[in-house]
C-alpha cells in the first residue's frame, strides 16, 4: 500500500518565528505525534517565511488550511487531541480579529488573502531544504525549457517584455541589463546575486533565500543561459546565518541533480554557483563596491563608466541582479512576459514585496501588484496603526528613501508615484510611523547610519554626512537658527549631485523627504525649541504626575543623577529639574505611568 | 614573514590552532580572493584577529600586511580586541529604533555596567549595537551570539541575561 499522509502541518521556521519559539513547538509536536502514534499519517513540514511575522510561531495544518498563530510549546498537547484527533480546530490558538471574527482558515486571513504571491509563491509552502518539494511546484520547469526550447535571445525577449526592474532599488529594466551582458565581447562572464541586504527595515531578501532559495538559483542559471555567462556569485552578508546554510545546502542539491554544474538537461550548457559571505559593510550593497569584495578587498566603490558590463568582476563582464529580481524569473518564463506585464501600472510591472515594520499590527512581508496604494497596504494588509494611534508617515527606502505623510496615503505604491514624492521604493522596507516619532529625529538617525557607514573614499559624502549630522544633533536639541536650515538643504543637494556612489547620492534623501513634507516639525524646534512629538530629549521636560504617583521610589532609585526626591512625610516623589539630565530613566522605569514627558 | 615562522614553531594548543587555519587556507587554495572568507574563520578560531594572526594570514596569501589590516579594519564584522563569551548585538534597525532600541540598550548599559562597544569585567558580555538584524517584525529585537529575542523591554533584558550568567 502506498504510503499515506492524512495531514500535513506546515510550521513556519524563518527567523522571525524560530526566535517566538517555533523549535520548541516543534520538539514537542514530534513528541506527541509519537505519543498518540499519529507519526505516520501527520508529517511535519519545516517551511520558511510565511510572512505574518508578528503572529509567530505560525502552523497550518493542510488540506484544510487551518492557520494557529502564536503557539507555544504548552498548547501543542491539546491541539494534537482536538485537531489530530478529534477533528475539529483548536480554538485558542486561532486568530480573532479586531471585531471579535475569529478566523479559522488561511483563505479567510486578510493579510494572506489580499496579497498577489509571485515572488514568495513558495515561501511557507515548501520545506526550502528539500529540492523535490521545489520541483513539485514546477521547480527548474522554467530552467529546462530556456535550455531545450528557447535561444538566448528569446529568453531575454520575454524578461524585456514582462517589463520586470531591477527590486534592489534603482529600478533599471532587467531584460535591458541582461541583453548588455549578452553584447559585452568577452570569453569568460559572470553574473552575480545581491543579497547583501543592508537597508535597516528590508527583510524580504532574507525571507527569499531562507524560503525557496532553488528559486534564485534557478533564474541565476537561466541569466546565465541567456547572457553567456558560466559562473554566478551569490554574495550574501554575513548576518544572515540561516540564509546561508539554506543557500549551501540548496547548491549541493542542484548539483546532485544534474541542475547545476556540466551539461544541464543534457544540453552542452554549464553553470556553477558560488557563495560570498560579506562582512558587514552597507556599502558593498553597491555594486562596484560588492564585486570589491568579492575579490577580497575592502569594499570601496568605483567610477562608472566603465559599467560592470563593461569591465566587472576580475575585468571581465559581469551583470548584478537583486534576489527579488531574480525571484520573479521563473514565474515569468513559466506564464510568460505578457502576464507579468499585466499586473502593476503602465511603466511598473508586476509585484513588489515590502517588508512592513514599526508602529503597524501586522508586521510582516507583503507582496502586492506595483500601484497597489499605500492606505490598501498599511490598513487593509497591514490591519491599522499599532493601538489605533494616529498615522504619520510611511518610511520607504531605508536611508536612501523618504517619508510619505498621511495626506498622501492614497497614493500608489510604484517607482514613478513614490519618486515624484520625493520617496523611492528601494529595497521594499516600509516602515509605519505614529505620531510618537519625531521626523527631525528620525532624518538624524538615517543620517547617523550613513556616517558610519560611508567608505570614506569621496569627500562630499564622508564630510558632507558628518557636516549633516551636526546640524541635524544641533536642530534636536534646540540650539539652532533658520541659516543652518539653509545650509542643511544646500549641503543635501551638494551631496546628492557630487557624491561618488548611491549610498552620498542618495544619503541627504531622508532630510530632503523630511523638509518636504514636515518642514513646520523642524521649525517648532528651532523657533520654539519644542519637539511636536516628544522625542528630542534636550527639549523635554519630565516630572512626574502626583495623581498616579504610588511612591513606590523606583524613578528615584534609578535616576543616574539622585534628582528625584520626596518631601520628608509626603508619599509623591517629585524632579528637581535644575540638576535633570533628561536621560529618561524614570519614564522608563515607572510601572504606573506617573513620568510625564512633555 | 619572520613573524608567522615563529608562530609555526608555537607548541600546544597554539600551534594546533594554527594548523587548523592553515588547512582551510589550503581548501582555498591560498587564493588572495579568500581573504575575507579566511579572516571569517581565523575570527571563528582565535576568537579575534590578533596582529600576529594577521601576518600570518597575509604571509599564508602572499598579500601585504597592510592589505590583510586593511579589509579586517573596513569590515564591521572584524574585530582587533577580545570579544566576551556572549556577544550582545542590540538592533537599531529603524522599525527597532522607532519601537524603542534607545530603551534596551540604556537598560543593558545599566544592567551589564559598560558601554557599546565594551566587554564586561567578568569577560561575560559583549555589547554592541547591530545595524539590522532582519528581525523588523519582532521589533525591539537583540541578538546574544547567534540567538534572536524578539520585543524586548529593560524587564525581558534582566530575564534573558540570567540565562546567560
Amino acid at each position: 500500500m502506498p504510503e499515506f499522509k492524512r495531514l500535513h502541518c506546515f510550521l513556519c521556521m524563518g527567523q522571525a518565528c524560530v526566535s517566538s519559539g517555533a523549535r520548541e513547538v516543534r520538539a514537542r509536536l514530534a513528541e506527541e505525534l509519537a505519543e498518540h502514534g499519529l507519526s505516520d499519517e501527520v508529517v511535519i513540514v519545516e517551511t520558511g517565511c510565511a510572512g505574518p511575522c508578528v503572529h509567530g510561531p505560525l502552523l497550518s495544518v493542510w488540506p484544510d488550511e487551518v492557520l494557529y498563530h502564536q503557539v507555544a510549546a504548552d498548547d501543542v498537547p491539546k491541539l494534537v487531541v482536538e485537531h489530530f484527533i478529534k477533528g475539529r480546530p483548536y480554538t485558542p490558538c486561532l486568530i480573532t480579529e479586531p471585531g471579535g471574527d475569529i478566523i479559522a482558515t488561511q483563505r479567510d486571513f486578510a493579510f494572506l488573502q489580499r496579497q498577489h504571491k509571485i515572488v514568495l509563491e513558495n515561501c511557507g509552502v515548501i520545506d526550502p531544504e528539500r529540492i523535490e518539494e521545489y520541483i513539485a511546484r514546477d521547480g527548474y520547469l522554467a530552467l529546462g525549457n530556456a535550455l531545450t526550447a528557447m535561444t538566448p535571445d528569446q529568453v531575454i525577449d520575454e524578461v524585456k517584455l514582462s517589463g520586470l526592474r531591477g527590486r534592489g532599488g534603482a529600478g533599471f529594466p532587467t531584460g535591458l541589463k541582461w541583453g548588455l551582458l549578452r553584447q559585452s565581447p568577452g570569453p569568460q562572464k559572470y553574473v552575480i546575486c545581491n543579497a547583501d541586504e543592508g537597508d535597516p527595515g528590508a527583510f524580504m531578501d532574507r525571507s527569499v533565500l531562507e524560503g525557496d532559495p532553488h528559486r534564485v538559483l534557478e533564474a541565476m542559471a537561466i541569466k546565465g543561459y541567456a547572457t553567456g555567462a558560466d559562473t554566478g556569485y551569490i554574495y550574501c552578508r554575513a548576518e544572515y546565518p540561516l540564509a546561508i546554510r539554506r543557500i549551501e545546502i540548496a547548491v549541493r542539491q542542484a548539483r546532485e541533480y544534474g541542475c547545476l554544474g556540466e551539461g544541464l538537461f543534457e544540453t552542452d550548457f554549464s553553470f556553477d554557483i558560488e557563495l560570498r559571505v560579506g562582512a558587514g559593510a552597507f556599502v558593498c550593497g553597491e555594486e562596484t563596491a560588492l564585486m570589491q569584495s568579492i575579490e577580497g578587498k575592502r569594499g570601496q566603490p568605483m567610477p562608472r563608466p566603465p559599467f560592470p558590463t563593461q569591465r566587472g568582476l576580475w575585468g571581465c563582464p559581469t551583470s548584478i541582479n537583486n534576489v527579488e529580481t531574480y525571484a520573479n524569473i521563473p514565474w515569468i518564463l513559466r506564464h510568460g512576459g505578457a502576464a507579468y506585464a499585466a499586473l502593476g501600472t503602465e511603466r511598473s510591472k508586476g509585484t513588489k514585496v515590502f517588508a512592513l515594520a514599526g508602529n503597524v499590527k501586522n508586521t510582516g512581508l507583503v507582496e502586492v501588484p506595483m500601484g497597489t496604494s499605500l492606505r490598501e497596504v498599511v490598513f487593509g494588509i497591514g490591519g491599522g496603526v499599532v493601538d489605533d494611534r494616529p498615522f504619520k508617515a510611511a518610511q520607504t527606502g531605508g536611508p536612501s528613501g523618504g517619508c510619505i505623510p498621511a495626506a498622501h496615503l492614497d497614493a500608489p505604491l510604484d517607482y514613478e508615484s513614490l519618486t515624484a514624492l520625493g520617496a523611492i521604493v528601494g529595497s521594499g522596507g516600509l516602515i509605519v510611523l505614529d505620531d510618537t516619532s519625531c521626523m527631525v529625529d528620525v532624518a538624524r538617525y538615517y543620517m547617523e547610519f550613513c556616517v558610519d557607514e560611508s567608505c570614506g573614499k569621496c569627500i562630499p559624502c564622508r564630510a558632507g554626512t558628518r557636516q549633516v549630522y551636526e546640524i541635524l544633533t544641533t536642530i534636536c536639541e534646540g540650539n539652532a537658527t533658520m541659516a543652518d536650515l539653509d545650509r542643511l538643504e544646500k549641503l543635501c543637494l551638494l551631496m546628492r549631485d557630487m557624491s561618488l556612489c548611491g549610498l552620498g547620492q542618495t544619503a541627504p534623501n531622508p532630510v530632503l523627504s523630511t523638509l518636504r513634507h514636515f518642514r513646520e516639525e523642524y521649525e517648532a524646534h528651532i523657533l520654539e525649541q519644542r519637539c511636536p512629538s516628544a522625542v528630542c530629549r534636550k527639549l523635554l521636560t519630565f516630572s512626574i504626575n502626583p495623581a498616579k504617583c504610588t511612591g513606590c521610589g523606583v524613578c528615584a532609585r534609578n535616576c543616574p543623577v539622585e534628582t528625584i526626591h520626596k518631601e520628608d512625610g509626603e508619599r509623591r516623589y517629585e524632579v528637581h529639574q535644575d540638576e535633570c539630565i533628561k536621560c529618561g530613566m524614570c519614564f522608563d522605569v515607572c510601572n504606573f505611568g506617573a513620568v510625564v514627558k512633555e | 614573514m619572520v613573524q608567522s615562522d615563529v608562530m609555526s614553531g608555537k607548541f600546544g594548543i597554539e600551534a594546533a590552532l594554527f594548523r587548523t587555519l592553515d588547512e582551510f587556507i589550503a581548501t582555498e587554495n591560498h587564493s588572495p580572493d579568500s581573504l575575507i572568507e579566511v579572516l571569517h574563520r581565523a575570527q571563528e578560531i582565535f576568537g579575534y584577529l590578533r596582529n600576529d594572526v594577521l601576518a600570518h594570514v597575509a604571509s599564508r596569501l602572499h598579500l601585504p600586511l597592510a592589505r590583510v589590516y586593511g579589509v579586517a579594519t573596513f569590515y564591521h564584522l572584524f574585530h582587533l580586541k577580545p570579544k566576551g563569551k556572549y556577544e550582545i548585538h542590540v538592533c537599531t534597525g529603524t522599525a527597532c529604533y522607532v519601537r524603542g532600541a534607545d530603551r534596551v540598550i540604556r537598560s543593558l548599559v545599566k544592567e551589564l555596567g559598560v558601554n557599546l562597544d565594551e566587554t564586561t569585567s567578568d569577560g561575560l558580555f559583549t555589547l554592541c549595537n547591530a545595524r539590522c538584524i532582519g528581525s523588523c517584525g519582532l521589533a525591539p529585537a537583540m541578538m546574544i551570539d547567534k540567538d534572536v529575542h524578539g520585543r524586548v523591554d529593560p524587564k525581558k533584558v534582566r530575564r534573558i541575561l540570567r540565562n546567560y550568567r
